[in-house]
């Protein structure tokens, strides 16, 4: 099973090098092969499967909570300006 | 001209009013201090889990009923996975392969055709923060951008119509119809000015007759109806002339400006989408009984289109009127409340869409935060029926004062000594020193001009300030004379 590494490192922003290239490509190819075994079962009887607990309807009340420490996640930003996270150039 | 008809179909948000976000406790409020409504969920910080906001699924599930929409026995939450400043996250949690609701309509009215639209789906996702440009007043140019989260993740509302428009008057029309009902049954704001309802809209054209449909394009960036409507009139055009030229339509994302009022372009890369959607694993699915469906129903209470017939056909006020009042619910409600204390709707009407639209426009003031209560219109109007106050006292000095927030109407007319002047006495004195002073017009009336008389009830009605009662000058100035 062959998988555009490249396509897939972009998407996920991640730079690879060739040898990362190669390894992962493989690995992931391998995955792909594994899952492929799937496509021999007939499951035109079974709805796909979300989520593997039983559970439904889990909601809270729509009430207010102010966070405590809105400080603590500004710190996480590289740049802070005006209180707003300062981010690189958009469009080029 | 090709023969080509056109195909539309809107993608519409509304941001829902919730207090709190869509999945964490956070104040869901506009305009605020910068990421002063943030938390760790929100911003996506590891090892946080979102939990959902019921009201905001009611208000969907409310949305839904009120088009017509059947709502799915069971929906799921899902990621959709891309990178952008305004969205913390990486992904945004939104709704997939199983809405909320499908299969719904709204009936739309261009021209006095009435047709349905279809709605294909209705469902919820979590909004993206805002971000603010620096170095330039838009994205292009600007040298950096700051992020601001407080919209994040708040509750947001899509509904996607079927390509059943087919016409850009027709795509306003939607527009306006679905803010109506939005704000109506108190889901939305929907004022498209302030982004509480946004637009984006596919639109293709194809030959006369033929049944696929034609390459098309996403126009965003339209930010009234009005925008709505211009950007699909360039678009369509657009299309038209790069057919007839014998061009092809490129499927592409493209940019309306309110300056140009044209479309553009975007470089199709940056907006190539790989999504790859999967179920939230951290969300379990929602699957509304149908005892809370039918709570939700009961709150919906009587839709726009209901109540402007009702009120045509029981209070028997005018079709213009009746869809004026009824545009805004605000004023609605009013009307029903003041017939509570006065029962003639149709005066109620007229002072509603004439004295006091035209007297709030006049102070610059909106009906939304009117300061007259339903029961202070109802006794103004009773005192104009006992003969205490005249018309135009009533119009021009009292409704003025209480829009200003006045909350005695007894107040104002001792203060400003306006009860109407029932002493017959003093009319008819009043009377006649007019006819005194003026006697030319006296010698016209007396040809037979009959028609100066308004000139003297008049001079009557400024000599008292407007308190007295026109029709019973009348009755004292023909008596006058002639003599």
């Amino acid at each position: 099973m062959e998988i555009n590494i490249e396509h897939v490192a972009h998407l996920a922003r991640l730079g690879l090098s060739d040898e990362e290239k190669k390894t992962f490509s493989k690995q992931l190819g391998n995955i792909l092969q594994y899952a492929e075994n799937l496509n021999k079962l007939d499951i035109s009887d079974i709805s796909p499967t979300s989520h593997a607990i039983l559970m439904e309807n889990v909601m809270r009340d729509d009430k207010v909570e102010k966070c405590q420490d809105i400080e603590s996640i500004m710190k996480n930003g590289p740049e802070i300006e005006e209180n707003m996270f300062k981010v690189p150039r958009i469009m080029e | 001209m090709s023969k080509h008809e056109t195909i539309i179909g809107l993608e519409v948000h509304a941001q829902l009013k919730t207090s709190s976000k869509m999945f964490c406790g956070c104040a869901n409020n506009f305009g605020d201090p910068p990421n002063t409504n943030i938390c760790p969920v929100c911003t996506g910080q590891p090892g946080t889990l979102p939990v959902i906001n019921k009201k905001a699924i009611e208000l969907a599930i409310k949305t839904a009923l009120a088009t017509n929409c059947k709502i799915n026995e069971r929906s799921v939450f899902a990621r959709k996975n891309y990178f952008y400043p305004d969205l913390p996250k990486d992904f945004q949690i939104s709704q997939f392969d199983l809405p909320l609701a499908e299969h719904g309509f709204l009936e739309i009215e261009v021209d006095g055709n009435k047709k349905r639209i279809g709605i294909t789906r209705i469902h919820l996702e979590e909004d993206a923060g805002k971000l603010v440009h620096k170095g330039a007043d838009r994205i292009m140019g600007s040298d950096y951008s700051l992020a601001d989260y407080n919209r994040a993740a708040t509750p947001l509302m899509e509904i996607v119509s079927e390509p059943d428009i087919r016409t850009p008057e027709e795509a306003k029309a939607y527009m306006e119809k679905l803010a109506h009902l939005l704000e109506y049954i108190g889901v939305c704001d929907a004022k498209m000015e302030e982004g509480s309802l946004r637009c984006d809209a596919n639109i293709s054209i194809r030959p006369v007759g033929q049944k696929e449909f034609g390459t098309k394009t996403e126009i965003k960036n339209m930010n009234s109806f009005k925008a709505v409507m211009k950007a699909l009139k360039a678009e369509e055009l657009r299309h038209r002339e790069v057919i007839d030229e014998g061009g092809t339509i490129i499927q592409e994302t493209r940019f309306y400006s309110e300056e140009t009022e044209k479309t553009k372009g975007m470089r199709t890369k940056e907006f190539s989408h790989d999504y790859r959607y999967f179920p939230e694993p951290d969300l379990v699915p929602i699957a509304p009984t149908k005892e809370w469906i039918e709570e939700i129903r009961k709150t919906v209470g009587e839709l726009p289109d209901k109540k402007e017939n009702r009120f045509i056909k029981d209070y028997g006020i005018s079709e213009t009127d009746a869809f004026f009042i009824v545009s805004n619910s605000k004023m609605a409600t009013f009307l029903e409340e003041t017939t509570k204390s006065y029962n003639n709707p149709k005066a109620i009407a007229n002072w509603l869409v004439g004295e006091i639209t035209a007297c709030l426009k006049e102070s610059k003031m909106t009906f939304d935060n009117i300061a007259l209560s339903p029961n202070q219109l109802a006794e103004m109007l009773a005192l104009i029926d006992n003969g205490v106050l005249s018309r135009k006292v009533a119009k021009e000095i009292v409704l003025p004062e209480l829009l200003k927030g006045s909350n005695s109407i007894q107040g104002i007319i001792k203060e400003k000594g306006l009860t109407q002047i029932s002493d017959e006495g003093e009319l008819v004195s009043i009377a006649q020193d007019i006819i005194r002073n003026n006697p030319k017009q006296v010698e016209q009336f007396k040809s037979g001009k009959e028609a100066v008389l308004m000139f003297f009830v008049g001079q009557v009605m400024k000599a008292t300030k407007g308190r007295a009662n026109p029709d019973a000058v009348q009755k004292i100035l023909k008596e006058a004379l002639k003599k």
